[in-house]
């Protein structure tokens, strides 16, 4: 039992990170119809920059949005200046993006070189809850509760506000969309940012857990895209359940089938997608 | 149009056989570089059949290589199997297993379009790569599988000109058989899906079974690349499984232009040349590479054989000119 609830507990808050991960991809293919294969690596980065801010001004709080925004105009610069220029060509910008990530990788490697590295973690959050015989690390609760509080915000922008219709408008269909005055080219811009910005986010937070080291970028992207996949693309809701998921079947499936683990992870995405190939969640 | 036709077969032909003359006397390294190009241009020949010829953009290529080259490996590590004439042998089933890889992923995968092509072959990748990164029993896990030596089948293959010779004859034959499968009414049967699916569902063609077939020729091909690429290593790991790979093996074919066949062996040749030999000059050599990617999807839509139309076009576009402008002086 107490295997399990650890386990359990450990999957969950995996998989709030990835859902940090995800929910810009997913909103990013939602708007754009595009993989953005330059994503993990936005998750490295934002972890690398929180890395000099805490090297420089010894402050971990200030280390967190200031991660999460260098990226987030990083990935606002290479909307406007490079993927817009092509227009909608779904796997030309693809294979853009593609390029960014070994551009993003070489650069991550001279500035910040080869060696694995940890974001310290301040005092108050390196310390354990203790039941019975189970310890449970306050860092992965504050985890939880991070994303917890993203996701209240994303919601409530994306059901209840103005922004929030036409960003659904656009991911529903973005010709319509454009056809009844909306921008989508802003829209577009300000989701790919935000995804950078969400994904930078996860990497300075999970930087205190899983390390900071080359190689993340494409060590996360396909565990996004396991949760996209299964949460169905551009679908909010499908990003959280797909991320528990993800976050519950690499847990598990390590503990138990450690030979096998990534394939317990990746054999049902790949039936998922054989069956509905928009994810279980996706709009078609 | 079958002038022009023969005229470009012709340039193949003497450009192949200037590499076939030319690479036995050139020193080791760079001999070492042309027959990685051909091991990875068989490779890109088999994402262009999917790319370039039926509209399927497959980020999984990676894993029908991977196929050929594990079996390769375990096989001699296992069983001594495949270091004699036998060889033959394993250059079928290698060839087989992709193709059986292929028939079976490709029932999932056929179904999807467009991104979620991409997406689903990344996916069935990651499958083969998390088999051969954990399932240590098979695979060796993280460390892989050393193959110290190659075929010997009274010709030694340890002797680089030799294996250079026969990963040759192998690329110039896959550069035919697609040749001529692209040609085929099959090939051209593809070209209609890759424009216009539902145009060529309505005339009544089978399109799954199509776009299923080649991809299962496709895997094929990847699982021949997959044979030499273990030979030529001397060692097969999981990240020869890894998405780079397959990643690049994409970037090969759009670098090169998708669609024309030839394309991806240049591309290959492009990419092996800064990977391999830049590396060694200068360290900002992945600024290089990345860059040449991002400016060849911006500015060369059709790659690198596109840039050579578009100088064509634009040569005889100013002869034109010159044409006109010489005879409206004339006339005045």
């Amino acid at each position: 039992m107490d295997f399990w609830i650890l386990q359990a507990f450990y999957g969950i808050s995996y998989g709030a990170l990835l859902f940090l991960l995800a929910s810009g991809l997913s909103l990013i293919f939602g708007v754009m119809r595009i993989v953005n294969l330059a994503h993990g690596s936005y998750f490295l980065l934002g972890a690398y920059v929180a890395l000099t801010v805490i090297w420089v001004t010894d402050s971990w709080l200030l280390a967190i949005p200031a991660g999460a925004l260098t990226i987030a105009i990083i990935g606002l610069a290479m909307e406007r200046i490079f993927l817009r220029q092509l227009g909608f060509a779904p796997l030309r910008q693809v294979l853009l993006t593609v390029g960014f990530a070994l551009l993003f990788q070489q650069g991550a490697l001279d500035l910040w070189g080869g060696d694995n590295m940890f974001i310290p973690v301040p005092e108050y959050l390196n310390w354990s809850i203790q039941t019975g015989t189970l310890f449970f690390p306050v860092y992965r609760i504050f985890m939880i509760a991070v994303v917890a509080v993203v996701g209240v915000i994303l919601w409530l922008v994306i059901e209840k506000t103005t922004l929030g219709a036409v960003i659904r408008a656009t991911v529903d269909d973005a010709e319509m969309a454009r056809g009844i005055g909306i921008d989508t080219s802003t829209i577009s811009m300000g989701v790919f940012a935000l995804g950078a910005f969400l994904a930078a986010l996860g990497g300075v937070i999970g930087g205190g857990f899983t390390g900071v080291y080359p190689g993340l970028d494409f060590e996360v992207l396909p565990l996004a895209f396991a949760v996209v996949i299964i949460g169905g693309m551009g679908s909010l809701r499908g990003a959280l359940i797909g991320s528990m998921i993800v976050g519950l079947m690499d847990n598990i499936g390590k503990g138990l089938f450690p030979e096998l683990s990534y394939f317990t992870l990746y054999a049902p995405m790949v039936l998922i997608l054989a069956v509905k190939p928009t994810g279980l969640f996706g709009r078609e | 149009m079958a002038l022009k036709d023969r005229k470009k077969i012709l340039t193949v032909m003497i450009v192949m056989a200037l590499v076939g003359l030319f690479t036995p006397f050139a020193n080791d390294f760079i001999r070492l570089l042309i027959t990685q190009t051909l091991v990875l241009g068989i490779l890109a020949l088999s994402v262009d059949l999917l790319l370039g010829f039926t509209g399927l953009a497959s980020l999984g290529q990676a894993a029908y290589l991977g196929m050929g080259a594990y079996l390769t490996a375990i096989l001699v590590d296992r069983f001594q199997f495949g270091l004699g004439c036998d060889l033959s042998l394993i250059l079928l089933m290698g060839i087989a297993i992709g193709a059986a890889g292929a028939a079976f992923f490709g029932l999932f995968a056929i179904r999807a379009t467009g991104v979620y092509f991409l997406i689903i072959t990344l996916a069935l990748g990651m499958v083969v790569w998390g088999l051969a990164n954990r399932w240590n029993s098979l695979t060796g896990g993280d460390n892989g599988i050393n193959v110290m030596m190659r075929p010997n089948c009274g010709v030694d293959f340890s002797n680089d000109i030799n294996f250079f010779l026969l990963v040759y004859i192998f690329f110039c034959l896959s550069l035919t058989a697609m040749y001529v499968l692209v040609n085929s009414p099959f090939g051209r049967t593809l070209v209609g899906i890759r424009e216009s699916e539902t145009r060529m569902r309505m005339l009544g063609y089978n399109t799954w079974l199509h776009k299923y077939l080649a991809f299962v020729i496709a895997g094929g091909f990847g699982g021949l690349a997959g044979v030499f690429w273990t030979h030529l290593n001397g060692i097969v790991s999981p990240e020869d499984v890894l998405l780079p790979i397959s990643v690049d093996a994409l970037l090969m074919v759009v670098l090169g232009g998708a669609g024309t066949l030839v394309g991806g062996p240049i591309g290959a040749a492009v990419v092996v040349f800064i990977r391999e030999y830049l590396s060694t000059l200068v360290e900002w050599w992945q600024y290089i590479l990345g860059g040449v990617y991002v400016l060849t999807i911006l500015f060369l839509p059709d790659g690198l054989m596109g840039l050579m139309a578009l100088v064509k076009t634009w040569r005889t576009d100013r002869s034109e000119k010159e044409g006109a402008e010489a005879s409206s002086g004339q006339v005045r």
